[in-house]
């Protein structure tokens, strides 16, 4: 990989607006390689009571300023770019943006499973909610459909149907429709229309909605049966985000000017990293990425550069908790709390966790709720992500399972902020259960965004700080799968150190457990799957061999099946619960 | 770090912009005095359509459909009038089955707005106009005390204020009301029955302050019709002192409730004003601090939840707390001379 040394290395400032926090990263090359070097944190200032993004990120340059003594912002209060000889200032600056209400997206298309579906994947890459579809399958009146749009106001509008040279009169026949409303939107709500459909329509639809609302035309999503091609609409759709955000919140626009108007998702961001990922790991297997936000749960699964991102508006740490208590049994949260706490505590905890969603859990209580919460956001995520999985996958034969991942990658303040790494692995595994072999990755500072967006800038900086040390390696996992009675053995592992030490260790089902392997040593690991179980080298009972770096953990042995089937007894479960804990902390 | 305020204040300049968001017909003048409930502009905000197939009722295509039009866009269409007709050998005639204004004509078709109920601004709180948006609303200003709250059921009203009991650690019952209420704002603590909601709403009484309410209650409180606020949140704890004190001290007095929901992106959130007469000019608080000694703040989080207390030290970097978890935090003395270290994030200054 790109290890060449940097002669003209350019400095980069990434800020990153979430719903809670404002981060700024700085990255610069150090000895001929780019670093992360530190990061500074303020609360986000988009919503009340300061309505302006920019003071959250003059606030977190102050801190990033303290930190490095770099100074970022002149006295003319501009960031000072280029960077001087002296070291002040950056060379470039990106931006990503997850704060604000999900966009309002009406998706109009022929037919649900077909063009409705490619829709609905492009807009779930970004925070957005789809509130109204128009297509051949709805039979609503017009008068109710066009009712609808005007009550809902959308802020977008994507018209996906018909592959060229196809269907034309019926998609013709949905925009007459939907130009009658937006005809009667008020100038001020006009959405903000993307036309992703027959292409031999474009003239016509161009000319009818051109003059109406603010309008783009990119290539077909379905351009025939068996392709689906969301790249361009994709990049129009961000440039449509950044005008809308620009629009709805102050500072928005100045960032985007600092950010040469390349101001991103930071979904997108963090897919495009994802991406990366993939193309560079096993090819059998694909790379997993989960960032647990306060507004939204992100979840980005690439399988060879094949990249499948969406936003999970309604799964978030703070506001949208109360989605969560809306989809899941209380039980399904209370299950992962080590504690004695009452039922009642937990529910008040969570919509009080949703009017102030920066509160922190002070107490050993709080924490073990709000980590409970986490494991549950990362489920339900997963749950609907699977859906959206090739389905030739490779993976445990077991229906539901997670197919094999490599690495997975693990992001959001609740994950990466926790007291320990063993907690911040133990909600890992256990809310995305993950099967075979797999090294867990902790973005402790929130990086894996800032790539992403630095990457349209500077690819070598985005590689080499993506191999470099500022991710947290926690582990490789091995979580075999299959059928066999609690305490049955069920693996043997046989590992060859560096110093040609060997060692053999049982495993037996229902177990988690540590075998040490420090960052900067690795082994020669043999695997030897019992009863049938598998590990994803080949096959159900298939052995087999590979290298192990060190990490964190080293390697952990995750038996405790899948998936994690809990005590009856709430006794038993919490110390069980306890006793995972521990292990790891150990 | 950034000091989120929660205003509790005996007396202050309150200004409120109550704009629409389209346009539409103000219906109060600058200088005029209000109450919450009163109107103060109005817009289709929603209305109601009907699509005439034009093309299809006179049986020809939708390119020649609009030669037979006789109405144009504007036209105020009157039930069973000719919106459309073709005469000759087939004669065909459409006519509209409602009431309304042909708005669009396209493809071969035609839209007529029913008329419809119109949405309606409410003043939202007591005062007088200070100036107006033309075609979108008003500025309102008021002096008096001003409380706000976390969560609220959508609705306004005012009335005078009845205390349901003086002590912090009430809980709403139903046979805490009866019909000498009638009419009245109510003070009360907890609220966990969905009874004490609905015996409230038979009386009926003009709308209910709690300092916290049971989550399973949540879809009964939205549906009750007078508003209801809740000003520490979702937990049995109490209403903090400086709340209390102020709604007790002003018993008997009128108070307005706009139980509008918390909002940070929109900017909305549930508040209680209670106007003074004759106040005179009091100072616009500041809705942004800086944490400083001194500061009398509210504790939001568990293990004091609700609890006043006042800053009297902000702890430098970072502080581990009970949880493991390191964050900004402050010393702070809560009422009964306790002391306690809390993160920054858990409080709000009051002010």
């Amino acid at each position: 990989m790109a290890k060449s040394s940097l002669v003209d290395a350019d400095s980069l400032l990434a800020v990153e607006i979430g719903t809670v926090n404002t981060r700024a990263l700085l990255f610069d090359a150090v000895e001929g390689n780019y670093r992360f070097l530190a990061s500074g944190t303020s609360t986000s200032t988009v919503a009340a009571p300061m309505y302006d993004a920019g003071e959250g990120v003059r606030m977190a340059l102050d801190q990033l300023h303290n930190i490095s003594g770099r100074l970022l912002v002149g006295m003319d209060e501009r960031l000072m770019m280029p960077s001087t000889p002296d070291g002040s200032g950056i060379d470039r600056f990106s931006a990503s943006l997850s704060a604000g209400q999900p966009l309002k997206v009406a998706a109009v298309g022929l037919l649900d499973d077909v063009s409705l579906k490619s829709v609905r994947r492009l807009v779930g890459a970004i925070n957005s909610r789809i509130v109204e579809t128009l297509s051949l399958d709805d039979r609503r009146k017009p008068e109710a459909q066009i009712d609808s749009i005007i009550r809902l106001r959308p802020d977008i509008v994507v018209i996906a149907g018909g592959t060229n040279n196809g269907a034309s009169r019926s998609v013709l026949k949905l925009i007459n429709t939907l130009g009658m409303a937006l005809h009667l939107l008020p100038a001020n709500f006009r959405p903000e229309v993307l036309y992703a459909g027959n292409e031999n329509l474009g003239g016509n639809v161009t000319s009818f909605l051109e003059n109406l609302v603010p309008f783009s035309i990119v290539p077909n999503l379905r351009p025939n049966h068996g392709t689906e091609q969301l790249g361009p609409a994709e990049l129009m759709l961000t440039e449509i985000f950044r005008k809308i955000h620009g629009r709805k919140t102050q500072g928005i626009q100045e960032l985007d000017t600092w950010a040469s108007g390349m101001l991103q998702p930071t979904s997108i961001a963090f897919g495009r990293v994802i991406r990366f990922l993939s193309r560079v790991y096993d090819p059998t297997k694909g790379v997993l990425g989960i960032d647990v936000g306060a507004s939204s749960t992100t979840v980005a699964s690439s399988f060879s550069g094949d990249l499948r991102l969406k936003v999970y508006s309604r799964l978030g740490m703070g506001e949208s908790l109360v989605g969560l208590v809306n989809r899941t049994k209380l039980e399904d949260i209370t299950r992962w709390i080590p504690l004695d706490v009452p039922d009642d505590y937990v529910a008040n905890y969570i919509y009080n966790k949703a009017i102030y969603p920066a509160s922190l859990p002070a107490t050993r209580a709080d924490l073990a709720i709000e980590q409970a919460l986490a494991r549950e956001v990362i489920r339900a995520a997963l749950s609907q992500a699977k859906e959206t999985f090739p389905k030739d996958l490779s993976g445990p034969k077991r229906a539901g399972l997670l197919p094999w991942f490599e690495p997975i990658i693990a992001a959001g303040s609740v994950i990466a902020h926790a007291p320990s790494f063993a907690q911040s692995l133990l909600m890992i595994l256990d809310g995305v259960e993950p099967t075979g072999i797999t090294k867990i990755i902790l973005d402790k500072n929130n990086i894996a965004p800032a790539l992403g967006t630095a990457a349209v800038l500077n690819s070598i900086l985005a590689v080499q700080v993506l191999e470099s040390s500022s991710f947290i390696n926690l582990g490789t996992v091995i979580s075999p799968v299959g059928k066999a009675r609690q305490g049955s053995p069920v693996l043997r592992l046989k590992i060859i150190y560096d110093s040609g030490q060997e060692n053999i260790v049982d495993v037996k089902n229902g177990a988690l457990q540590t075998i040490p392997l420090p960052p900067g040593r690795s082994a020669q690991l043999h695997i030897q799957p019992l009863h049938r179980f598998d590990v994803g080298m080949g096959g159900p009972g298939k052995s087999g061999r590979l290298r192990v770096s060190g990490s964190y953990f080293g390697i952990v042995i995750d038996a405790r099946g899948r998936p994690i089937r809990h005590s009856a007894s709430p006794d038993r479960r919490r110390e069980l619960l306890v006793k995972w804990h521990k292990m790891l902390e150990t | 770090m950034i000091a989120h305020v929660t205003h509790i204040l005996p007396l202050a300049s309150i200004r409120r912009k109550r704009i629409l968001p389209i346009k539409g017909t103000v219906l109060v003048r600058a200088g005029q005095k209000v109450t919450p409930t009163d109107i103060i502009a109005q817009a289709d905000l929603t209305p109601e359509h009907i699509v005439l197939d034009i093309a299809r009722g006179l049986g020809v295509s939708p390119n020649k459909a609009a030669s037979y039009i006789t109405r144009e866009i504007g036209d105020e269409i009157s039930e069973g009038s000719k919106v459309a007709s073709r005469s000759g050998f087939a004669s065909r005639v459409v006519r509209s089955p409602f009431p309304g204004r042909l708005v669009s004509i396209s493809g071969g078709q035609v839209l007529i707005e029913i008329k419809n109920k119109p949405f309606q601004l409410k003043a939202g709180i007591p005062g007088s106009i200070a100036s107006i948006e033309a075609e979108r609303g008003a500025i309102i200003e008021t002096n008096g005390a001003w409380i706000q709250g976390v969560w609220g059921n959508g609705k306004v009203d005012y009335g005078q204020l009845t205390i349901l009991s003086k002590d912090l650690d009430h809980i709403v019952t139903p046979d805490g009301f009866d019909v000498s209420q009638r009419g009245t704002m109510m003070l009360g603590g907890y609220c966990n029955q969905a009874k004490a909601l609905e015996t409230a709403a038979d009386v009926p009484i003009r709308g209910l302050i709690l300092s916290s309410l049971a989550p399973k209650l949540i879809s009964t409180a939205i549906k009750m019709p007078y508003p209801i606020i809740v000003l520490e949140g979702f937990d049995q704890v109490k209403m903090n002192s400086a709340a209390h004190t102020l709604l007790t001290t002003n018993e008997s007095r009128e108070l307005a409730i706009n139980a509008e929901s918390y909002n940070r992106f929109e900017g909305k959130r549930p508040e209680i004003v209670i106007p003074l007469q004759g106040a005179g000019d009091s100072p616009t608080p500041l809705n942004v601090e800086t944490f400083t000694q001194g500061q009398k703040v509210r504790i939001l989080r568990s293990p004091h939840a609700s609890t006043v207390a006042k800053i009297t030290f902000v702890q430098p970097g970072l502080t581990r707390f009970p949880s493991g978890l390191r964050a900004a935090a402050a010393n702070v003395e809560l009422e009964d001379g306790e002391k306690a270290v809390v993160p920054l994030a858990n409080i709000e200054v009051l002010g």
